[in-house]
């Protein structure tokens, strides 16, 4: 196959949805209204932990428009079956009304189905439910662990710490945060007989689809699923949580269509947070700043029902930096709350706080540039597995950041630099993700008047998958971008992984370009073969397709448009599928970056404001840069919020989350975030894919908490080894 | 019981009401009825359906004319209804937003005479003679709002579901004159959560659009 001119690819396009966005034409679920929809409101539990010993629903019941209250008492004996779906965690998940149990405050308890919004949500206040109650368990600090440990371990770093000329030993801890996505999470069901049709808020429509079939005992194939556009999710639509299988029972229990949007306060308890973490750091370096030993002992909260341990958490400890001896635990504690889940950067952005901050104290303690210090630190290979990296441009963000913020010029001693009342300091810290990849399926047509669409049930919830598929699909179809569409979030197109660690440019990106190869190598086979055709008799191998039009590479103006090619040859359309599974690799691959921070700390007032802040990264190629630097942007910009802001604060005598909302859990706005800027060094991972690329999403939020936290103590001399870091924490 | 839609005689549409819903529809053909609520106050809630008839025997309702992107809508509304729930249940208007339903996030922001209000913390019934325009009634016809444009020049977003509020609020932020610098549009912009955060290029875009980049 000739390799295909890319002129898309690599390109600063536009959003091809951006005219729907700004417009408000584009469909979120809640936005899907069917035939005779009726509205289904959540009671959630008002105990952290106990048993319900009475429901009241007279009240609610009397309300004008009020269908059903669905209860445990009243509600239909689901089935539950296990879903093989790799969303499921070790434990059993929460089976909503199937018991008199509570395990969480905010726990669903009944749900009111009513014919409009107005009656549901009023009568959903006045259902009576009297409690069992007991002091729930919800402090991270005062419970035990469960279960065996996590560990690892190479060389012996106890002995290692013991002879180390420095030695270092450090708790940090990291609060609970909730991906506060702007969209609610929201699904619209509808029965007809036994099929279920479901608009839902999701990052992979299988995973509503396999969980209702698990939970009602129905084949997954009675079951679509519709999620044209995502409001946000940062790993929190993954999941299917249980007010997927309350919108489910609301329609069937009532006979009409049924809407469920939870509240912004019952996202605190309904869907997943990334969960809060103790983390004990002890590291060993020679005085030349070479790492001798490091040893990580981890503490993090999950539910009394599932187990969930963030799986990349305890990956950088064992290959980001050279270190001869590690010792690693991992203990999860059971609390009376829900379950957590994956959020953006699940895992490395934990890891990067304590790693990156222990570094930087290293650095101080030595007299040394943090940057040389991570430089004298650099690995030749993985030393978790002894593999070569596929490639790790860490060094060049180094060198591109430092030279572009301005590195040079920082005064290393803390404290040192005042505006004002201000405090000015820059901080640095390094981002890793690893790079998944996922098989997957994807269909193109291209129809005789020359317009392509490819489809594949993946989804976007904001990176732009529709605009970077697109872009992939115009080049290796050799069509102009408005000649391709590019469809998603649908379970009746072909099978997409997760949306989900950054693996869908990757694994969907290669699915649609072998799709949309196949279909160009049909079509010029097609021409070759065809005496009629000005191709005839050509190499296959030498035909390449631009602007829709076939012709030879070395000679442009023998060869024919795709309108030609199949209207003379009665076809109406070409079609092909595209597949991709991403093989053994023998190789450690992994996306990269360095973050730059400059703070300003009110020295009276103990308030920190960001200045400016730099990432640059090595995520292998870019396809869609405008897209890319927008994900950038915004994960620094999330990254402040965790830095700065955001805490879940829990009052432990009842397990009610106090701040389970948007003006109290506060996340930044517009005042809060300066410029910012990004740079993706050039280069490309062939060996991760066929594309090239590493994953982008995850890695520019790893390092920016570290870095704006390794800035305030630049600019105060104080060390806060607690996120979020708070006024408080700084006076 | 009425829900009457015209064309307002002041304002001219900047483009037709979207296709009614079905409870619009009922609504409207129960016109045809006859029956015509005096004084404000229904006994029946037209924008309920038809087999909510019964219920909103009941539910305190009331009959309020506003005009919604040059429409005129005279409609009989729960008590209880947010704009935001009229615009969105009832009108089919899904353009704004639901983020938080208490003010704290602008997902819902829509303009209401002339100022940009969270639509969800104003009540349907106290909006008798309004003139609202939401995201959808920005464009004229296929020509969007030079924000609108600037949102997409710029990049000014990712999941988009923040976006219409942002718009909204960006031409309210502009007509205001809040926008001598980068740094008051980032003041007068904090009322409208991303949590994409794409603060830096909203700002870009209220700038393009005010002609100052």
């Amino acid at each position: 196959m000739s390799p295909q001119p890319q002129a898309a690819v690599g390109a600063p396009l536009s959003r091809v949805d951006g005219r729907l966005k700004v417009t408000g034409r584009a469909k979120y679920a809640a936005d899907h209204e069917p035939e005779g929809v009726v509205h289904a409101v959540v009671v959630d539990s008002s105990v952290g932990r106990g048993r319900i010993t009475g429901i009241d629903t007279r009240a609610a019941e009397a309300q004008p428009g009020v269908l059903k209250v669905i209860h445990h008492r009243n509600a239909p004996e689901l089935p539950y079956g296990p879903n093989p779906g790799s969303l499921n965690l070790p434990g059993e998940r929460l089976r909503v009304f199937q018991d008199d149990q509570v395990r969480f405050h905010g726990q669903p308890v009944a749900a009111v189905v009513a014919t409009t919004l107005e009656a549901a949500q009023h009568a959903a206040s006045l259902v009576k439910i009297d409690y069992d109650a007991e002091r729930p368990a919800t402090d991270l600090t005062e419970a035990p662990a469960a279960g065996e440990p996590r560990t690892y371990a190479r060389g012996d770093a106890e002995a290692a710490l013991r002879d180390a000329p420095v030695r270092l030993e450090m708790t940090y801890r990291l609060a609970r945060t909730h991906h506060n996505a702007m969209e609610l999470h929201a699904t619209v069901a509808q029965w007809e007989g036994e099929r279920l049709t479901l608009w839902d808020k999701t990052q992979w429509v299988q995973s509503p689809r396999d969980e209702l079939a698990a939970n009602f005992g129905i084949p997954a194939a009675n079951i679509r699923v519709i999620s044209p556009f995502v409001g946000g999710a940062f790993g929190n639509a993954a999941r299917a949580w249980p007010h997927l299988t309350i919108a489910a029972l609301a329609a069937r229990e009532t006979g009409r269509p049924a809407k469920l949007v939870l509240t912004r306060r019952q996202l605190y308890f309904g869907v997943g947070y990334r969960p809060s973490y103790e983390y004990k750091v002890r590291l060993g370096s020679d005085r030349r700043g070479r790492l001798t030993a490091m040893t990580h002992d981890l503490r993090s909260e999950t539910s009394g029902y599932e187990t969930f341990a963030e799986r990349g958490v305890i990956v950088p400890g064992q290959m980001l930096y050279t270190t001869p001896n590690v010792s690693q635990t991992h203990r999860t504690v059971p609390l009376d709350v829900n379950t957590p889940t994956p959020m953006r950067g699940p895992g490395y952005s934990t890891a990067a706080f304590p790693i990156e901050s222990a570094m930087d104290q290293l650095a101080a303690e030595l007299g040394m540039d943090p940057i040389e210090l991570r430089r004298r630190n650099e690995p030749e290979n993985d030393q978790s597995s002894g593999r070569p990296f596929s490639t790790r441009r860490l060094r060049e963000c180094y060198t591109v950041g430092a030279r572009e913020f301005g590195w040079d010029r920082r005064n290393p001693k803390p404290r040192s630099t005042r505006d004002g009342d201000w405090l000015i300091g820059t901080g640095m810290a390094t981002a890793l993700y690893d790079t998944l990849r996922a098989p997957g399926q994807a269909s193109v047509r291209l129809d005789a008047d020359g317009a392509a669409l490819v489809e594949s049930s993946t989804s976007d919830m904001g990176p732009g998958t529709y605009t970077s598929m697109t872009q992939v699909a115009a080049d290796a179809l050799g069509l102009a971008v408005r000649n391709v569409t590019f469809r998603l979030g649908d379970t009746n197109m072909p099978t997409a992984p997760l949306h989900g660690g950054s693996l869908t440019m990757a694994s969907v990106g290669s699915t649609v370009q072998d799709g949309c190869d196949k279909l160009r190598q049909q079509a010029i086979e097609l021409a070759v073969e065809d005496a009629r055709s000005p191709l005839y008799g050509v190499d296959a191998g030498d035909v390449v397709v631009r602007g829709g039009r076939l012709h030879v590479r070395d000679n442009p103006a023998r060869g024919e448009t795709y309108r030609q090619l199949l209207t003379r040859n009665n076809r109406e359309y070409l079609e092909a599928t595209g597949s991709w599974t991403p093989g053994q690799s023998r190789s450690s691959m992994f996306a990269y970056g360095a973050v730059f921070a400059e703070v300003a700390v009110d020295a009276r007032l103990g308030l920190v404001r960001v200045r400016r802040m730099l990432g640059v990264f090595d995520a292998g190629r870019i396809i869609s840069p405008k897209l890319a630097d927008s994900q950038a942007i915004g994960a620094m910009t999330g990254g402040i919020g965790a830095a700065l802001l955001e805490h879940t604060v829990t009052d432990h005598r009842d397990g009610r989350i106090v701040n389970a909302n948007l003006a109290d859990y506060l996340v930044p706005v517009n005042a809060d975030v300066p410029d910012l800027k990004a740079i993706y060094v050039d280069g490309r991972d062939d060996e991760a894919d066929p594309l090239g690329v590493k994953g982008l999403g995850e890695v520019v939020l790893v390092g920016v908490a570290p870095a704006i936290a390794n800035a305030v103590f630049h600019a105060t001399g104080r060390r806060v080894r607690e996120l979020p870091i708070t006024a408080e924490s700084l006076l | 019981m009425s829900t009457e839609t015209s064309e307002s005689a002041t304002s001219p549409p900047t483009q037709p009401p979207s296709a009614p819903s079905r409870r619009t529809f009922i609504a409207t053909t129960s016109v045809a009825g006859g029956v015509i609520a005096a004084g404000g106050l229904t006994a029946g809630s037209s924008l309920l359906g038809a087999d909510e008839a019964a219920a909103a025997d009941t539910a305190p309702s009331s009959r309020v004319s506003l005009t919604v992107n040059g429409w005129r809508h005279t409609v009989t509304v729960d008590n209880r209804t947010s704009l935001l729930d009229l615009l969105r249940e009832h009108f089919g208007l899904t353009g704004s937003k639901k983020g938080c339903n208490a003010g704290a996030c602008g997902a819902c922001t829509v303009m209401v005479d002339g100022h940009r209000v969270n639509s969800c913390l104003t009540l349907a019934v106290r909006l008798e003679g309004a003139e609202v325009t939401t995201v959808e009634g920005l464009a004229e016809g296929d020509q969007l709002h030079p924000l609108q444009q600037a949102f997409i020049d710029q990049d000014a977003f990712q999941c988009g579901y923040c976006t219409p509020g942002q718009i909204v609020s960006g031409v309210g932020c502009i007509q205001e004159g809040h926008t001598g610098s980068a740094e008051e549009i980032r003041e007068w912009m904090s009322g409208n959560i991303c949590r994409c955060g794409c603060y830096v290029k909203i700002v870009r875009a209220v700038e393009q659009a005010t002609g100052r980049k």
